[in-house]
């Protein structure tokens, strides 16, 4: 009788239970930033890897991905104050492919700040996408907390000038995972300096967001889950109070805390990745805090895939994944574990196991 | 006659038992819950019930009006008609194997057939009567309903409850469950001239090519045709393509003020559309429908929660079309990942169609033929 009744008050309060994990549409009041009565939120979608096959023919799968994030970030009410495209917009590089992926994405109400994926940038060095976008590292304040947008995908000139005949094949080398030709990323001697810079007239109890496409962490270096100069970076953000790193690329759900930076992970619209940790011929170094997603269902192309939208309440992050096809989840950030925490299915008795029939 | 011994056999079978006892071929055994077990007074008095048109705000109006079992207990109309020939906005789905469903109505907002059987008499576009109080005064003072809802629940007539009605609504239509169809003849009976040629070629459509039974499944021992979850499969997304944003955002508002979603979904067009996140608010799931059984399809026309689709024919061009009926219709933003063009050609086609014939019970075999 209870369970029934439960059960019955579930459906009905659904809404109620699975908020935070959903739309809090029309409910969301963020406190966020210094000064008080500036709420504020923002949405997150990134990985579309838009590819041509011919003529104004597109790879269906990954179109729907990015059309669909776009119209469920449209829902957002009240309106996030930005949108941030985390990078790879494009899957090997070409105009047609960010021309086509800044048309879906030109559906999105709000502004939209973009970040650099190496798809993104490989063919032409990012010649192309910097023409439509303007530079690829910035940083702008709003609302009492300092962004900061990085080309965390740079790699070493050499690879990068002379080892390849083509800017096809650099292209194609760069897309490849565990390629014993690839090189890592790296954010690079030019910019830290600029950010060295950018961040000197920074308050140290400024908020600040950091985004780039690779995790300023060390993860996985076979799949460039990687920054090769990421510990120098982080050496720059360890004088402030509060720290995130938002990226892209990884295809999958990550978070974890290193001193006083939070990091997340976001989802592509496009595919899922594996967890390094199922990977089994190489040695992982996916951050503890992870709590990995069941396996996708291979029949819901969207399965696995999504985007974000996040809130920064004492300026910390809290990531609410919008999940198609699975269970929306929030990663938001614990004050008194000082880290970010999966709120629902931290607990291991609580995940929800992985599907084992096909 | 005939319908009488119909529900004898069924009685018979969820009276013995609920979990041990045989349940039609290509079936499981119906579900029932622990605090409304089946009995037989009960489900005779729900009968009545279901059938009792005294129930609505014009007299004319029972579950049977919409749930006909003459049509496949569907009312083979676009969208249903109630009381003074009002309409909603939603194709009657059919009773036919409702007991299994694990969530009621086409958004889910209701967990069981208990709560699914009070909806309708109060809903201002279907019974019509300004609440549960009005049915009760009627039911309350009818000899017939007295003695047997003393029977059954041991209730006073000035203590009979909604519960108790809906209860014994519930109890009356966990025995329309139908299987013992070609398909399961075919499929969990051994017999391999239950279906024909063109059947088993749409068979394997139905499980490969045409991508049907991810949602519609089949298991290994029985076969309820449906996952019991929602998806936008492109249904109804043009009466608010590029007005999502705010037809979610007057829901909301209008839910927190206190909007009753039965209501709001069934008298607004619009926001019927949003589906199952007129329940659960994720936008994940504007426009997503609960999965459909399949089982007597061929007798439960029209198709789709807006009843938009007319035969089995054009339900294979939807799907076919990746999610529209000709192909240069637009497609939902919204479109599950599961929905993408199938690349059937004709034959197949027909041959998909021949299979979901086959999915008949022999109780309707009579209406199929029609």
């Amino acid at each position: 009788m209870s369970k029934t009744i439960n059960r019955r008050e579930f459906l009905k309060r659904g809404s109620a239970l699975v908020a935070a994990g959903s739309l809090p549409l029309s409910l969301v009041e963020v406190a966020f930033g210094k000064a008080a009565g500036e709420n504020f939120t923002f949405a997150y979608i990134s990985d579309s890897h838009i590819t041509h096959v011919k003529g104004s023919e597109f790879v269906r799968n990954w179109d729907r991905g990015l059309i669909r994030a776009v119209a469920e970030a449209n829902l957002l009410d009240p309106r996030p104050d930005f949108i941030f495209y985390g990078g790879d917009i494009a899957q090997l590089g070409k105009a047609e492919e960010i021309d086509h992926g800044l048309e879906i994405l030109g559906g999105l109400n709000g502004k939209v700040h973009y970040v650099m994926g190496e798809h993104d940038y490989y063919l032409d060095l990012g010649d192309y996408w910097k023409k439509q976008l303007g530079p690829d590292h910035y940083s702008f304040d709003h609302k009492g907390v300092h962004f900061v947008v990085l080309n965390s995908i740079l790699t070493f000139d050499d690879w990068t000038n002379n080892k390849w005949p083509t800017a096809a094949e650099r292209m194609h080398q760069m897309a490849r995972l565990d390629n014993p030709q690839g090189s890592p990323f790296m954010v690079g001697d030019a910019q830290r300096e600029w950010l060295k810079t950018d961040l000197e007239k920074v308050g140290k109890d400024t908020p600040v967001v950091v985004f780039s496409h690779s995790p300023i962490q060390k993860i996985h270096k076979g799949w460039n889950f990687w920054t090769d100069d990421a510990e120098q970076v982080q050496a720059l953000l360890k004088p402030f109070d509060k720290v995130t790193v938002i990226y892209g690329h990884v295809h999958q759900i990550q978070y974890n805390q290193i001193g006083n930076i939070s990091f997340h992970s976001a989802m592509a619209t496009a595919w899922p990745w594996p967890y390094p940790s199922t990977y089994t011929q190489v040695q992982t170094w996916l951050p503890k805090l992870t709590v990995e997603m069941n396996r996708a269902d291979p029949f819901f192309e969207r399965d696995a895939t999504g985007w974000q939208f996040i809130n920064l309440h004492t300026g910390n992050v809290d990531m609410s994944y919008m999940l198609p096809d699975n269970s929306n989840r929030v990663v938001a950030f614990d004050t008194r574990a000082g880290k970010p925490v999966d709120t629902k299915y931290q607990a291991v008795a609580n995940r929800i196991p992985p599907q084992t029939h096909y | 006659m005939q319908r009488s011994l119909v529900w004898l056999t069924s009685i018979a079978l969820l009276v013995a038992g609920t979990a041990t006892v045989a349940a039609p071929l290509g079936l499981p055994p119906v579900p029932v819950p622990a605090d409304n077990p089946q009995t037989a007074a009960k489900i005779k008095l729900g009968d009545k019930l279901y059938h009792d048109t005294r129930l609505s705000a014009d007299g004319k109006v029972s579950c049977s009006t919409c749930h006909d079992e003459a049509k496949g207990f569907t009312d083979h109309l676009q969208v249903s008609k109630g009381f003074n020939g009002l309409t909603g906005t939603r194709n009657a789905p059919t009773v036919i194997n409702a007991a299994y469903m694990t969530t009621l109505f086409w958004d889910g907002r209701e967990p069981d057939l208990e709560g699914q059987s009070k909806q309708p008499p109060i809903n201002p576009v279907e019974g019509g009567l300004a609440n549960h109080d009005m049915l009760l005064e009627i039911v309350r003072q009818d000899p017939e309903y007295i003695k047997a809802f003393r029977e059954v629940f041991g209730a006073d007539a000035a203590d009979i409850s909604i519960d108790d009605v809906a209860r014994a609504i519930a109890s009356f239509e966990r025995t329309i469950v139908a299987g013992d169809s070609p398909f399961d003849r075919y499929f969990y009976g051994g017999d391999p001239k239950a279906m024909t040629e063109a059947q088993v070629r749409g068979f394997a459509l139905y499980t490969g090519k045409g991508r049907c039974v991810s949602c519609h499944r089949i298991e290994q021992t029985q076969a309820l045709f449906t996952d019991n979850r929602f998806h936008n499969i492109g249904v109804g997304f043009k009466s608010i393509q590029g007005k999502e944003d705010e037809t979610a955002a007057a829901f909301v508002k209008e839910k927190r003020a206190g909007a009753n979603v039965d209501v709001t979904v069934l008298t607004q067009a619009n926001m019927s559309e949003l589906g199952r996140f007129a329940v659960t608010e994720n936008i994940t799931q504007v426009g997503a429908f609960k999965t459909p059984t399949l089982r007597n399809i061929a007798v439960t026309e029209p198709y789709m929660h807006d009843g938009s689709l007319k035969t089995l024919e054009e339900v294979v061009d939807f799907y076919n079309n990746g999610g529209r009926l000709k192909d240069t219709d637009p497609v939902s933003d919204f479109l599950s990942g599961g929905i993408r063009p199938l690349k059937l050609t004709d034959p197949e086609k027909k041959d998909l169609v021949a299979f979901l014939q086959a999915l008949t019970s022999p109780e309707y075999a009579a209406q199929a033929s029609k």
